[in-house]
């Protein structure tokens, strides 16, 4: 049902990006003004999100610990999982952002009943939703820095480089991208364990099937213009160069292809900074991630101390129980002679 | 212990195929057994007078009543508080934000993995909150509605929330597993805030944190029976060893301040383990003193309310200050090293008065640069340091009879990383040691189900099901290699450990680590030993 209904949703936008620019031929709109305002939403909208996010404070530091702390010099600390430091933090999060590390721990809670006599419950290794992750993150990465080459020009060396690399299985023509299959294969596989695994499935919700769909629309229809419809190449990139140049002028005879793959990829910058897609920039601010644990060893000031929050004192407390104390033969800081 | 399946019905009941209806629409269970009794009107009266703004509605109710006697104005309370918190906390702002439902925290939850219950999966949990977050200050969740999982706060999601963040014992061990780091840890916490502002709580939380803030421990025991019930202990450890150990209580001038949680002082067998100290204490000859005033180790603030966690905190340095203690050495305990390790300097460190200093170990002369801001050293840092450099005669062949695993406890583990320390002491004091199943210890640990305010026997079941993950692995090593012992760096352990290997592993004890230091522990001038700490014969004694 919310698969469905985010399918039909990612159909609508196709419907409507196919009519507007192919039945009636609104290309500047198509071509200029929905991407260009998409992108402004998008940098907008990312920018003052993390800047929402970054400005709450973090005095402290709640970093979940993965191994073992820094004490005695002879006990070896396990840097990267409980980093004490600022530069061991910074190897963490590379780890955790460039190759997920986290989820590379990902175990499966499997109960078995031996006869009903000795149930056991056992973890195994679970590292599909990783490979599924990085397969599409990857993918995904390289689609989108390979399509630097329609906004520079000359294009420079390392984007001619990758480019090249990309296409090296030389299959078919045109070549076919791997990232191409990572990103379409990744975002396949991770949408069939949602539709599959029950425990995902019953979580999922549209906020989860919609960017999936969306992207997955945006990668065919990019794959669609490249290996069936075999747009004109050079047309697209004068489009693109007219986008930054601010110099619209719509070149004839592209195809309505690239309409709805740009329409599409317009509709995903808009949705990013108010969807779930912002993990990609949220993942840099998480507190149990990127603060070391030092808070033993380094003092910090707490913008948030209230002096006025003071603990129940031990005058008080004397007071309250000083004849007792007396009589059990504590120290006491006034007699009962003294107080009166 | 309250009447519940047994073991074999209990693993039988588990499904972890989820329910086919939606789980916003799934009913509350509110029968018995599936609740903590509320706080009493008179403790909720003076945790509003000692701490003002925090606690509201004392009142007489129980959770099994439709009517929870809520203020006129909740709603417009909670969704105040929800929103103060979202604008102060980048950790729930983040973490309300970025989830993708990924799923890997899914089968992390011991509460999950003993029940199948869906909203005990993590991100279900986190849910809870997160569909009001999406319903109430989001436009596309006001718009759209269920379908992107927004829903508006109404009483059955308030009861909803009493129900499943008093079944999170804040354990972090699905913040491990998760991408991004989402601790549920925090949401629980901030939960919990929400639920004290309109009156909703539970007493095995408000009871001790009003006794902690009046009498200086959770068990409300009053400095004059604190000082008898350390006297029957040192009886017990004379009866013992032979010989007349200190324990000075309240005493200016000491160099180190020890703190360890009320329930070693209180409750078996956490008390073999105080006495496990004190042998300590004597046999190296350390300048202490112990305090009735601050004589509890664990914050039970952490998981009531930041301010409240920061009030029972300052008793520590404000101690050690009135005392004129240069450092503070801390006991085996949980919740009180989540708070130590991650808040404690940067919450009081102004409190700490000029006498405190780097703690240096006056026998190894070891500085404990770990600690050098907040003066405070771990025990079994200490004593790991002690043993490295020789300082302790030890006699393994006491604890003979002990073949040992070593339990993790969520937070030293989670919110610390003290992992070998302990370990290192162990294999020093008992000769058979086997680990637990790797993904179940270490930083992988799984929760007693007792932790964050949850030891309390009316949800025994609730407990039984969340220890489901440490019995089994428990179970497992005990049929393996015949462990008879799990020791433990944590009160909360020791007293919910023993239910929970009774039920899942029967024949397991549970110890402290300084219980079996203090076995092994050769003091200058004592009598020959024929029994150890429970008083139970020793290896090779049991003729006499």
């Amino acid at each position: 049902m919310k698969a469905i209904f985010s399918l039909l949703m990612v159909l609508a936008l196709v419907v409507i990006a196919t009519v507007g620019a192919g039945a009636a031929q609104m290309h500047t709109i198509f071509a200029y003004c929905i991407p260009r305002t998409a992108f402004i939403i998008f940098m907008v909208g990312f920018v003052c999100k993390i800047i929402s996010w970054a400005k709450r404070p973090v005095p402290f530091r709640i970093p979940t610990t993965g191994g073992q702390q820094q004490s005695l010099p002879w006990i070896k600390q396990n840097k990267w999982d409980n980093p004490s430091t600022g530069p061991q933090t910074f190897i963490r999060m590379a780890l955790e952002v460039l190759t997920f590390r986290s989820l590379f721990r990902n175990t499966k809670t499997v109960m078995r009943h031996d006869d009903g006599q000795n149930p056991v419950v056992g973890y195994v290794s679970a590292k599909w939703l990783w490979l599924f992750a990085i397969m599409f993150h990857y993918g995904f990465l390289t689609v989108v820095v390979r399509h630097m080459r329609l906004f520079l020009q000359p294009v420079p060396a390392p984007i001619e480089f990758l480019d090249w690399a990309d296409g090296i299985l030389q299959i078919l023509a045109p070549t076919i991208y791997i990232s191409d299959m990572l990103l379409i294969g990744g975002a396949t596989l991770l949408l069939l364990r949602r539709l599959c695994a029950p425990k995902i499935r019953y979580i999922s919700l549209v906020n989860d099937y919609f960017p999936l769909f969306l992207i997955l629309g945006v990668a065919c229809s990019g794959a669609y213009m490249r290996y069936v419809a075999k747009v004109d190449i050079m047309g697209i990139k004068e489009v693109v160069m007219g986008l930054i140049t601010l110099h619209y002028a719509v070149p004839a005879g592209i195809d309505t292809s690239f309409y709805v793959h740009v329409f599409l990829v317009s509709c995903l910058l808009v949705y990013i900074p108010f969807s779930k897609l912002m993990h990609m920039g949220g993942v840099f601010l998480s507190p149990t991630r990127n603060m070391p644990n030092d808070t033993r060893i380094n003092h910090y000031v707490n913008p948030w101390n209230n002096p006025a929050i003071k603990p129940h004192s031990y005058a008080a407390y004397e007071d309250e129980f000083r004849e007792h104390m007396l009589e059990a033969g504590l120290p006491l800081e006034k007699t009962p002679e003294q107080k009166a | 212990m309250a009447k519940i399946m047994k073991p074999d019905e209990l693993i039988k009941s588990i499904n972890y195929t989820p329910p086919a209806e939606n789980w916003l629409d799934l009913p509350n269970d509110l029968s018995p057994g599936r609740w903590a009794y509320p706080a009493k009107k008179n403790k909720v009266e003076y945790l509003m007078n000692e701490l003002p703004g925090i606690f509201a509605n004392p009142r007489d109710w129980s959770p099994g009543d439709v009517d929870w006697k809520l203020p006129s104005d909740w709603k417009e309370i909670v969704v105040n508080g929800f929103r103060e918190r979202l604008d102060k906390y980048r950790s729930l702002k983040v973490f309300m934000d970025v989830c993708v439902r990924c799923g890997a925290c899914a089968d992390k939850c011991h509460f999950f993995i003993g029940s199948g219950d869906p909203r005990n999966m993590p991100v279900l949990r986190a849910e809870l909150m997160r569909s009001v977050y999406r319903g109430e200050f989001t436009l596309a969740g006001k718009i759209l509605g269920k379908l992107t999982g927004a829903r508006v706060l109404e009483e059955d999601v308030l009861k909803e929330w009493f129900l499943y963040f008093y079944q999170c014992t804040e354990c972090r061990r699905c913040s491990l597993f998760c991408p991004y780091g989402i601790d549920t840890a925090e949401v629980t916490m901030m939960a919990r805030e929400l639920l004290h502002l309109v009156g909703v709580n539970i007493n095995w939380i408000l009871e001790p944190v009003s006794n902690c803030t009046r009498t200086g421990n959770h068990l409300g025991i009053q400095p004059h029976a604190f000082k008898d019930i350390v006297d029957f202990m040192l009886d017990d450890i004379e009866t013992v060893t032979g010989k007349r150990v200190k324990c000075p209580l309240n005493e200016k001038g000491h160099e180190i301040l020890f703190i360890t949680p009320s329930g070693d002082v209180f409750a078996d067998p956490g008390i073999y383990t105080f006495m496990g100290y004190l042998i300590l204490f004597d046999a190296i000859g350390l300048d202490f003193t112990m305090s009735t005033y601050a004589s509890e180790g664990g914050n039970f603030g952490l998981f009531t309310n930041a301010d409240v966690m920061k009030a029972l905190n300052g008793k520590m340095y404000a101690e050690a200050n009135r005392l004129g203690c240069k450092w503070i050495l801390g006991g085996e305990c949980g919740h009180m090293w989540r708070v130590v390790n991650q808040y404690m300097d940067t919450m009081n460190g102004d409190l700490q008065g000029p006498q405190m200093k780097t703690p240096v170990s006056p026998i190894t002369g070891t500085v404990f640069d770990n600690a050098k801001a907040t003066k405070m050293v771990h025990i079994a840092e200490f004593t790991a340091d002690l043993i490295k450099h020789g300082k302790l005669k030890l006699d393994k062949s006491r604890n003979a009879d002990i073949n040992a695993t070593f339990h993790d406890s969520c937070n030293p583990a989670r919110a610390m990383g003290l992992l070998d320390e302990p370990r290192y002491v162990l294999k020093n004091v008992v000769d058979n040691f086997h680990e637990m199943p790797d993904n179940t210890i270490r930083e992988q640990t799984f929760c007693c189900a007792g932790g964050s305010g949850l030891n309390t026997d009316e949800i025994m079941e609730i407990r039984m099901r969340g220890g489901l993950p440490r019995g089994n692995a428990l179970r497992y090593v005990q049929q393996k290699y015949g462990v008879n012992t799990m020791a433990c760096v944590c009160a909360i352990d020791r007293a919910t450990l023993v239910p929970l290997a009774d039920y899942w592993a029967p024949g397991v004890k549970i110890t402290g680590l300084h219980e079996l230091v203090g076995n092994a522990l050769i003091l200058d001038g004592e009598g020959e030993r024929t029994m150890n700490l429970r008083q139970e014969p020793l290896p090779g004694m049991e003729e006499e």
